[in-house]
């Protein structure tokens, strides 16, 4: 499995959502998540991952999410 | 040795404003308080001093305890603001009852109740109180920005009181503390010195949303576990968590992480929104009063809060 692949995985878990329509532009926004649905998705990444995300890194897309972990795993 | 729970108090103020009514104040709505809160209205002290509200609290307990002041070997207040930074929001209300035993003030924000059990707890165990008065009491209403729409919405006042014995029924306790002046502050009001060379900060709350809760949700997890395991129970034996109201979706977020059943969580941020300190011992007098409890009941007290500080335990209800 991608990164991509796994965080879709984590929102579709959260959310119920639909995986065919999560690309890497897509914006939590647009899921209708909210910012403290941004902080718990943020912990399931962390745990899924082993790392540590700051609230302050402004993750708005699921792209912006994807390139931080693979930066982290590099 | 430690302390039973033999009497809860609590009281807030008469006024209430629901989510509407401060929609009229700044730029919000019912709808956005309510998902991103669970909080419909807050009571907010007019006329009311702290120390008017937490001596009915006090009274209240000490009735329901069958304990007179003249008994009391104890005062220990949990507060960030009482009304005079001295003499303590704890004298205060010790005049009132016209009790006569030490009485000071503590400051660990919303975690200061269970921060107080603690300190109690010690005087149980030094065998220098037979019976020990602990009380929260919070006037949010004056620390927040009343033009900051982000958190004027979130914060109520209140006041609630225990009075406690002697007894085996606090099986376990935890507290913990990682300093920072980051995420949640309120800083003090300026004097008028004429040597000072720094402007004095806005004496209003700042908050960021998202680090606290964070923070407030995996402290939350942690503290829970680590409470029971050294209690030596199992999660199914757990008959009531009474989580700080800071966030509905706090509470809900632990909850699924613990997966402790959400009918065993109490919640009343609905009506009563954050009252910091008070609010555990708010939720706690509501549960005993309208008689939820059963005497063998194990009760889950757990609150995090500015400092960054957290607490949790593991209280029998034996009454």
């Amino acid at each position: 499995m991608t990164t991509f692949d796994k965080v879709v995985k984590i929102l579709v878990d959260y959310n119920d959502c639909d995986a065919s329509e999560i690309t890497m532009g897509t914006k939590f926004a647009d899921l209708g998540l909210d910012s403290l649905d941004t902080v718990e998705l943020v912990m399931n990444f962390e745990e899924e991952f082993g790392i540590t995300i700051e609230m302050n890194e402004g993750l708005q897309t699921v792209g912006d999410v994807v390139k931080l972990i693979d930066s982290t795993q590099g | 040795m430690s302390f039973t729970i033999i009497g809860t108090g609590s009281k807030v103020p008469a006024l209430v404003k629901t989510n509407e009514q401060l929609a009229d104040l700044v730029e919000t709505s019912d709808e956005w308080i309510t998902t991103r809160t669970g909080i419909k209205q807050r009571h907010i002290c007019t006329t009311e001093s702290l120390a008017d509200i937490l001596y009915d609290a006090a009274a209240s307990a000490l009735d329901d305890a069958g304990t007179r002041a003249d008994e009391l070997d104890l005062i220990v207040c949990a507060t960030i603001r009482g009304d005079y930074i001295s003499p303590s929001l704890a004298c205060v209300v010790q005049e009132r009852l016209r009790a006569s035993c030490p009485a000071f003030d503590i400051n660990a924000a919303c975690t200061g109740f269970i921060y107080a059990l603690d300190v109690a707890e010690g005087y149980f165990a030094r065998k220098k109180a037979r019976k020990a008065l602990v009380l929260a009491a919070e006037a949010m209403s004056k620390t927040v920005d009343w033009n900051d729409r982000a958190t004027c919405v979130l914060f109520g006042d209140g006041a609630g009181a225990a009075v406690l014995a002697e007894g085996d029924d606090l099986l376990s306790i935890k507290l913990t503390a990682v300093g920072n002046t980051g995420p949640l502050f309120i800083p003090h009001v300026g004097g008028n010195c004429p040597f000072v060379a720094v402007q004095s900060a806005r004496p209003y709350l700042s908050m960021q949303g998202q680090d606290v809760y964070k923070f407030a949700v995996s402290s939350m997890c942690r503290d829970i576990q680590d409470v029971i395991k050294e209690a030596g129970i199992a999660k199914t034996d757990i008959a009531y968590v009474l989580p700080h109201q800071a966030n509905i979706r706090i509470i809900d977020a632990a909850q699924k992480r613990l997966k402790i059943p959400q009918y065993k969580y109490i919640s009343n941020i609905e009506k009563y929104g954050n009252t910091s300190a008070a609010s555990i011992p708010l939720l706690l007098d509501e549960a005993n009063r309208d008689g939820r409890f059963k005497c063998g009941d194990i009760l889950v007290l757990s609150a995090f809060g500015g400092g960054f500080t957290t607490g949790a335990c593991v209280i029998r209800w034996n009454r």
